[in-house]
């Protein structure tokens, strides 16, 4: 039976953070009842469609699912249990954000069959918490991680954020520090630098700065009238990244992706599956799906989603998942061997050539050893045995490397 | 057609200031002389080059014949000649007023009389053309028609009281006009008996017919199948075709008599042979004299103008072939470069002409260009005695080997209204501008007169002059002649190596500072490399700028799970794509952005 990943997004919050650039919105309660018997509904009627999958991870996201009743995610996960071919160790992750889930609700996740938490901290320090417009403070945080682990997760991420406005080196290794020193520490840490997306308010602020950034390296040209704080430039930046990897592995975390670190047989199922061009689909408003070769994604139009999933029972039979999906493409063998590489590449155990050849019946030095060895001599990949990986400089500008890959 | 009374043409153009309403006022007439209906009527019949519509600007001289039946009862032909707007065609200008009797001055009755109105109605004075004005946009609620009417007898000093009051835009008064052209524009004087005498004001390629020749005759007739001859080029055809222009099409006849506007094809192969200015006589029985005013004009600005994909090298050779069927002014020939491989050398009169080209190869020949900064022919005089013409600065020979270089000045002539006189005289020093005299007009509006060296002004003269005048100022030049100068080349060295394309010469004085101001622009042109690029500005072997394109050190997407993949490859695609049109110098790719922003140096500066 081939394996598949559920997604399903939540796209409610409290109050959407200032760099959030994700499909999430806050809402009334009424409106997120209309949603979720929209949501149930949609899972109910792709059952069939992969009735020949095995479940083996199962991803809440958002916005903050924790944000929303708890009780709606638990007769989810009912419908999920009832319908689909949910395996016994499959990895449930459910996003969550300090100051939506008290100690009754993360212990109804649990029982409910929920075995992951993914924490969204961001920063340990109280300042720059306010500075992002989360809702939450630090000592929310703990307060959510010791009921996280009351109420029985032992698969805990925790994410952070670096190159904040204003953040230095030290700040960001004491807010490092400060993750590891909790007792017992979480089993998966992501840490991300900041992404000044375009339509957020940091883009209105930061917008020329993170621009100017890219483009050279420093932000000397732009008019420094900015009463915010600066971004770390481009330097700062890297070795907050470096000294992410050194202070992570002094703790017991390996890197395996670009952004995360997991201690050992921690990491996460459900991500790495969109790395390495596993089956997934996406439940609920924008979410995105990759079926049997075919990459599609849901409406992102909150009425429309409503509208086609039509409460009335009586036409509930109607109802064709096809309905709400767009941009549905078909991906060639062409694009296949790309994604294969530009995805597998994230990974720092990067690609495997006996996995290449299964996939695509060809050798990939056919298709890309001129590529491969372009890299590889310029200092940014390296070739050991079955594996084709980046080395740390060629993460750095990984970008640049995977746009190699395209055919 | 029948024969008409040569007392009841009239040929005349509109000349006006920018944004006066001429071809507004040009389309009501030809719809109120009822040829074409509204329906058919785009926006602006005489001006159909796309390129022109969009610059609000009319580049190449049009006609259009109107049949208007007058208040006396009357039938009248009006032939309405369009002259092009712009310095660079001078020249094809003042051929299309030699082949008018009378102008039509367009005044917007809410602005008045501004500086390019007094420089065109000069034009037209010159000419002996008869001119009467015509207040437009008396619908405005600024309006204010007495005053200027008043202005335009104060500093025209032409009759205006009777001038009619239109709205082009409404259509009102336009049978006044219609009317005053009947009586305030002289019938052609000329006499049908003589030899025939035409002039040649224009022509245009037609791949059936070969080029069509547009033409005004003063004396004599010319008829179909008769040996027609260019006097200047010399060349003689059979006439296949004469007629007159109708809105937009052409309408033969069987001749056109002394006093007339219109064509003749004749499959003629190459427009060079019937070039604007030129006198068409009978080859038979020819006239005693060519009319005057005939000069070849030569291309003062070259350019390199290479396709952005090499492969489309023929593509942009047939393309420069077609246009040049169109355009006798446009020169090109083939020039190879290290950095932008294969391509031409191209002449043009000016740097609009030069636009223009490049937005018609790009968009009529779906062409991607790069082009090289534009300069101007030098005269290299070498030490061997011998003097030859620069057009590319790549061939400049070893300073040991030149004696000294002389490069074109022209007579520059600038109208200004005297609160702008200051910034105009500086912006013309800093051009390296010889002050000649300034004239007052009148109280508020003087004329200042520079030599100015032709090569400062073909970058980006006319912008500066504009917005330093607010637009009030008009420019107009003539080439004086050649001077010695201290011209250097500047090379651009990328990353240690010299990009030829990027070459240009210089007047000594000002090369540090374009120097400079190329390599900041360069600075922000060239993506980063794995590696540090230094760009450098030299003269000879001697550095005078640099700058640093630092190594790239970050491009990555920290986050992408399931909804980011699309995104993702597009992000990647974008990059790759960006790569694709990059030129390789050395280990250094180059976006070909790169070679077009040097054009632009004082954009933001």
């Amino acid at each position: 039976m081939t394996s598949l990943g559920i997604y399903i997004h939540i796209p409610f919050c409290i109050q959407k953070c200032l760099y959030c650039d994700f499909l999430s919105f806050p809402e009334g309660r009424q409106q997120q009842a209309l949603y979720f018997d929209a949501l149930k509904k949609e899972i109910e009627s792709a059952a069939d469609e992969c009735g020949d999958y095995e479940v083996v991870s199962v991803f809440f996201g958002g916005g903050t699912p924790t944000s929303v009743e708890p009780q709606f995610i638990a007769e989810i996960m009912d419908i999920l249990k009832a319908r689909y071919n949910l395996s016994a160790d499959a990895e449930i992750t459910i996003e969550c954000n300090p100051g939506t889930a008290d100690f009754d609700a993360l212990k109804l996740y649990h029982e409910s069959g929920i075995n992951r938490l993914s924490i969204g901290l961001q920063s340990a320090k109280d300042e720059e918490l306010q500075r992002l417009g989360r809702i939450h403070n630090l000592s929310q945080f703990e307060e959510c991680f010791k009921n996280a682990r009351a109420a029985g997760f032992d698969n805990i991420n925790v994410d952070m954020m670096s190159a904040l406005p204003g953040q230095s080196l030290e700040d960001w290794k004491s807010n490092l520090e400060f993750v590891c020193k909790l007792d017992p520490k979480p089993e998966h840490i992501s840490a991300y630098s900041l992404i000044i997306e375009e339509g957020t308010p940091f883009y209105q602020i930061y917008g020329d700065e993170a621009e100017q950034l890219e483009k050279s390296g420093d932000t000397t040209n732009v008019a420094s009238e900015n009463v915010y704080l600066p971004l770390p430039d481009e330097e700062t930046e890297r070795v907050m990244y470096r000294l992410t990897k050194a202070i992570l592995a002094e703790n017991g975390y390996h890197r395996y992706e670009i952004s995360n670190y997991a201690t050992k047989g921690f990491e996460c199922l459900h991500n790495k599956r969109y790395w390495q061009g596993g089956d997934y689909i996406g439940f609920g408003l924008g979410a995105a799906s990759l079926m049997r070769a075919e990459r599609f994604h849901n409406t992102a139009d909150f009425q429309k989603y409503l509208k086609c999933l039509s409460l009335d029972k009586n036409v509930s039979d109607d109802f064709r998942p096809e309905s709400i999906r767009e941009d549905i493409e078909k991906l060639d063998v062409k694009s296949r061997m790309e994604e294969f590489m530009f995805l597998g590449l994230r990974m720092i155990c990067g690609v495997s050539v006996e996995e290449f050849k299964k996939r695509f019946d060809r050798e990939i030095d056919e298709v890309y050893g001129d590529v491969i060895n372009e890299l590889v001599s310029d200092g940014l990949m390296i070739r050991e045995g079955d594996s084709i990986r980046l080395i740390d400089k060629g993460l750095d500008i990984s970008n640049y490397c995977m746009a190699e890959f395209l055919l | 057609m029948s024969e008409f009374d040569q007392s009841k043409i009239r040929n005349f153009c509109i000349v006006a200031h920018i944004d006066h309403g001429k071809s507004t006022l040009a389309d009501r007439m030809i719809e109120t002389t009822g040829v074409l209906t509204s329906r058919e009527m785009q926006n602006q019949v005489l001006d159909n080059m796309d390129i022109e519509r969009e610059r609000g600007i009319t580049i190449k001289s049009q006609a259009v014949r109107m049949v208007y039946k007058a208040k006396d009862g009357e039938e009248y032909v009006f032939n309405m000649i369009d002259t092009p707007g712009h310095v660079d065609f001078g020249y094809e200008v003042s051929r299309s007023l030699a082949a008018c009797d009378g102008a039509i001055l367009v005044v917007d009755a809410t602005q008045g009389v501004e500086a390019q109105t007094l420089a065109n109605v000069y034009l037209a004075l010159d000419h002996d053309l008869d001119v009467f004005p015509v207040i437009n946009k008396i619908d405005l609620p600024s309006a204010r028609p007495d005053e200027v009417k008043e202005e335009i007898e104060d500093v025209i000093g032409i009759e205006a009281h009777d001038a009619p009051l239109v709205s082009a835009k409404l259509g009102t008064g336009i049978e006044d006009v219609l009317e005053a052209v009947v009586h305030r524009i002289p019938a052609p004087t000329g006499d049908a008996n003589k030899p025939l005498k035409a002039l040649i004001f224009d022509s245009v390629y037609d791949s059936y017919r070969g080029v069509i020749v547009f033409v005004r005759v003063r004396d004599g007739v010319l008829k179909k199948g008769m040996t027609a001859k260019c006097m200047a080029s010399g060349a003689s055809w059979e006439v296949v075709e004469v007629g007159y222009f109708g809105p937009g099409q052409f309408i033969p006849c069987d001749e056109l008599s002394a006093g007339s506007v219109g064509y003749f094809t004749a499959s003629i192969k190459n427009i060079q042979d019937a070039r604007v200015g030129d006198t068409v006589t009978d080859a038979l029985n020819p006239c005693e004299e060519a009319l005057p005013g005939y000069k070849k004009v030569m291309p003062m600005v070259y350019c390199g103008l290479y396709p952005a994909d090499t492969a489309r090298y023929p593509e942009l050779r047939d393309a420069l072939e077609k246009l040049q069927l169109n355009d006798a002014s446009l020169f090109y020939e083939p020039e190879t470069s290290q950095a932008l491989g294969f391509g031409f050398r191209a002449g043009f009169l000016g740097l609009l002409h030069l636009e223009v080209i490049q937005e018609r190869l790009e968009r009529e020949y779906n062409l991607d260009l790069v082009t090289t900064a534009p300069g101007v022919v030098y005269k290299v005089h070498k030490t061997d005695g011998t003097v030859f013409d620069l057009t590319n600065p790549a061939n400049l020979p070893d300073p040991a080997e030149i004696e000294f270089m002389e490069e074109p000045i022209v007579n520059g002539e600038i109208m200004v209204t005297t609160d702008y006189v200051g910034s105009i005289m500086q912006l013309c020093q800093e051009r390296r501008g010889r002050y000649i005299s300034t004239e007052y007009i009148e109280a508020t509006r003087a004329v200042l007169k520079y030599e100015l060296p032709l090569n400062e002004i073909i970058y980006d003269f006319f912008d500066a002059l504009k917005s330093r005048s607010r637009g009030y100022a008009s420019f107009d030049y003539e080439i004086k002649g050649y001077e010695q100068s201290t011209l250097v080349k500047l090379d651009i060295l990328i990353n240690h190596e010299q990009v030829d394309a990027l070459s240009f010469i210089v007047h000594k004085d000002g090369a540090y500072d374009r120097g400079r101001k190329m390599c900041e622009k360069l600075k922000g042109e060239i993506p980063r490399h794995l590696f540090e690029i230094p760009i450098q500005a030299a003269i000879g072997g001697k550095v005078i700028a640099r700058e640093t394109v630092k190594a790239m050190r970050k491009d990555v997407l920290a986050k992408c799970y399931g909804g980011d993949i699309s995104r993702k490859r597009k992000l990647l695609e974008k990059q790759k794509e960006g790569k694709k049109k990059m030129r390789q110098i050395g280990s250094v790719e180059i976006p070909q952005q790169a070679f077009l922003s040097v054009l632009k140096l004082d954009e933001g500066n």
